[in-house]
């Protein structure tokens, strides 16, 4: 461990003129789950099909395993499993058909239908791939990308699609894959996402990286409480950063109206908030600093 | 598993898709049989015109297992994505086209076989007198369409107007290169465009093996210049190759 498996240093990427990625800069360390997190046309995708070798970037470095995917060594590919945002099948192969194929393509694949069942879709093993409905095909994606048992996995939104409790079963996959010491750089919208599977989340808006670090450093900057109640069916909401003073003076207040304190939250902001926060400040104040951890 | 290897389970699976699609079995093999029975039946016992109709029937499934299937393959693949998970994997990209055209090139020859025995069989068409001309035509003519195929899907936008960008192609390329009558017959302009396109020269080609004995030394004219279009196409369609 401590070994880096994905450098990224100064990464530019134009379209036509327009950059979508301006300068990303980040480390993965090997065994480690990397978030990345942005709203739509932050760069993400590009970003990870840089990574995975499917386009040239305009500036900057980058090594996967040590090799520059820009080559699209044979030895490369062998160690790294892709879901891709959006990506077909044969229609006319059945589940187990496909990861079968799939597995015939990679030196020391894993068992296909393990990993069928790995991804939870041993039921649906020989139905056709145009009969899965979007979840299922989903986990079709991340059980072609696994059978070839390799040490770096790329997920681009890996859960869309999901409903909840397929959710967490995927989660529960991609902590196994923590667990075997593999290495993992997801993006994703959903910030529990990231929360639950992630080592380091990097937040990305316009091409350009607005912070970087362990979900829990990511937390709380300014205010760090807020305190919420309703008040004549209207919610009041006070920040502050030490609620003991504001909560005894408002418990005390309704104890002396002989009133209930109605709705009465105590909350710490989440990551949600400072996601919020960081990619919906205007364009000019995206350079800041990246948060130290 | 070596690059071989790949390549063979590639074409294994390839066929394995051809006869779970029934409309790319149909557009094959049915196809052109019917249209063959169907002409033969209306020219009845002329021999004469039977003699041009086998060839060029012959010809035409040439096209349409190559070119066509092509077209629409590969527009199916790209607009599906599937060529994009093709080529994050590590199959070696010589192995992945093998197969792939592998099964087109299976499919061409099975059908110029099966139009030769029903030629004979039914309409008493002598068989091939030139059997090794017959197969370096149909080789030849496979490499041609199937490149020329894989370089058209590039100006093809999206795979709902594959028929119609494939039709314009095909239906007046069998009109005019003398599948079902002599192109003889056609007005000039027409047969000077005809002399310029491969099909007829591939028909040309499978008329001197099967019936007249001209063998690859007299067409060799013909041969060179489906050749041509074989390499126009093949560098067409590496220059243009589109993964998404
Ligand atoms: N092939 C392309 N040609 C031109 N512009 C592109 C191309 N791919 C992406 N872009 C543009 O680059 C920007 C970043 O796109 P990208 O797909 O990387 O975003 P993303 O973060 O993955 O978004 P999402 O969350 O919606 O998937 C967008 O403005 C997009 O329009
Ligand atoms: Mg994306």
């Amino acid at each position: 461990m401590g070994e880096i498996a994905i450098e990224v240093d100064g990464l530019r990427k134009s379209y036509d003129g327009v950059e979508a990625v301006r300068g990303l800069s980040f480390g993965v360390e090997r065994g480690e789950v990397f978030g990345l997190l942005g709203p739509n046309g932050a760069g993400k995708t590009t970003t990870v099909e840089i990574l995975e070798g499917y386009r040239e970037r305009s500036a900057g470095e980058v090594r996967v395993l040590g090799h520059d995917p820009q080559v699209r060594d044979r030895e490369l590919q062998q160690r790294v499993g892709i879901v891709l945002q959006s990506c077909g099948f044969y229609p006319r192969l059945t589940v187990r058909e496909a990861v079968e194929h799939m597995a015939k393509a990679y030196p020391r694949p894993r068992d296909p239908r393990e990993t069928i069942d790995l991804v939870g879709l041993g039921e649906k093993a020989d139905a056709r791939s145009n009969k899965l409905s979007g979840g299922q095909r989903r986990r079709l994606d991340l059980a072609l990308a696994l059978v070839g048992d390799p040490e770096l996995v790329f997920l681009d939104e890996p859960t869309t699609g999901f409903d909840p409790a397929a959710r967490r079963a995927a989660w529960g996959v991609i902590d196994t894959l923590k667990d075997l010491g593999k290495t993992v750089l997801l993006t994703t919208h959903y910030l529990d996402e990231a929360q639950a599977l992630a080592d380091r989340v990097a937040i990305v808006k316009d091409g350009a990286m607005v912070a970087e670090g362990p979900p829990s450093d990511l937390g709380p900057s300014s205010a760090g409480y807020r305190v919420s109640y309703l008040a004549g069916g209207r919610r009041v909401e006070h920040q502050t950063d030490d609620p003991t003073d504001l909560l005894h003076r408002l418990t005390g207040d309704a104890i002396a109206r002989g009133e209930p304190l109605e709705g009465l939250e105590v909350a710490r902001p989440t990551l949600e908030d400072v996601y919020l926060e960081l990619t919906e400040s205007a364009r000019c104040d995206v350079e800041q600093e990246p948060r130290q951890r | 598993m070596t690059p071989l290897t790949l390549a063979w389970q590639q074409f294994r699976l390839e066929r394995k898709l051809f006869w779970r699609n029934p409309s790319a079995a149909f557009f094959s093999f049915v196809l052109p049989l019917a249209l063959l029975l169907l002409v033969a039946s209306v020219f009845g016992s002329d021999q004469q015109e039977l003699e041009t109709l086998i060839p060029g029937i012959a010809g035409m499934s040439v096209m349409a297992t190559t070119f066509n299937a092509m077209a629409y393959n590969l527009t199916f693949l790209r607009e599906q994505g599937i060529l994009k998970r093709v080529r994050g994997t590590p199959v070696p990209l010589p192995s992945y086209f093998a197969g792939f055209l592998g099964n087109a090139v299976a499919n061409a020859f099975v059908q110029v076989l099966l139009v030769v025995v029903l030629g004979n069989l039914l309409y008493d068409v002598t068989w091939p007198r030139d059997w090794a001309a017959l197969l370096l035509f149909t080789a030849v003519g496979v490499v041609a369409f199937g490149a020329l195929g894989i370089a058209f899907s590039h100006v093809i936008p999206n795979f709902d107007s594959t028929a119609a960008y494939v039709n314009a192609v095909f239906l007046p390329a069998i009109f005019i290169s003398g599948v079902f009558y002599s192109s003889d017959s056609l007005p000039r302009v027409l047969d000077t465009v005809a002399e310029v396109l491969p099909l007829k020269h591939v028909i040309d080609g499978f008329s001197g093996a099967i019936v007249t004995g001209q063998g690859v030394v007299d067409n060799a004219a013909a041969l060179a210049v489906v050749a041509g279009w074989g390499a126009l196409g093949l560098l067409l369609a590496v220059r243009f190759f589109r993964w998404e």
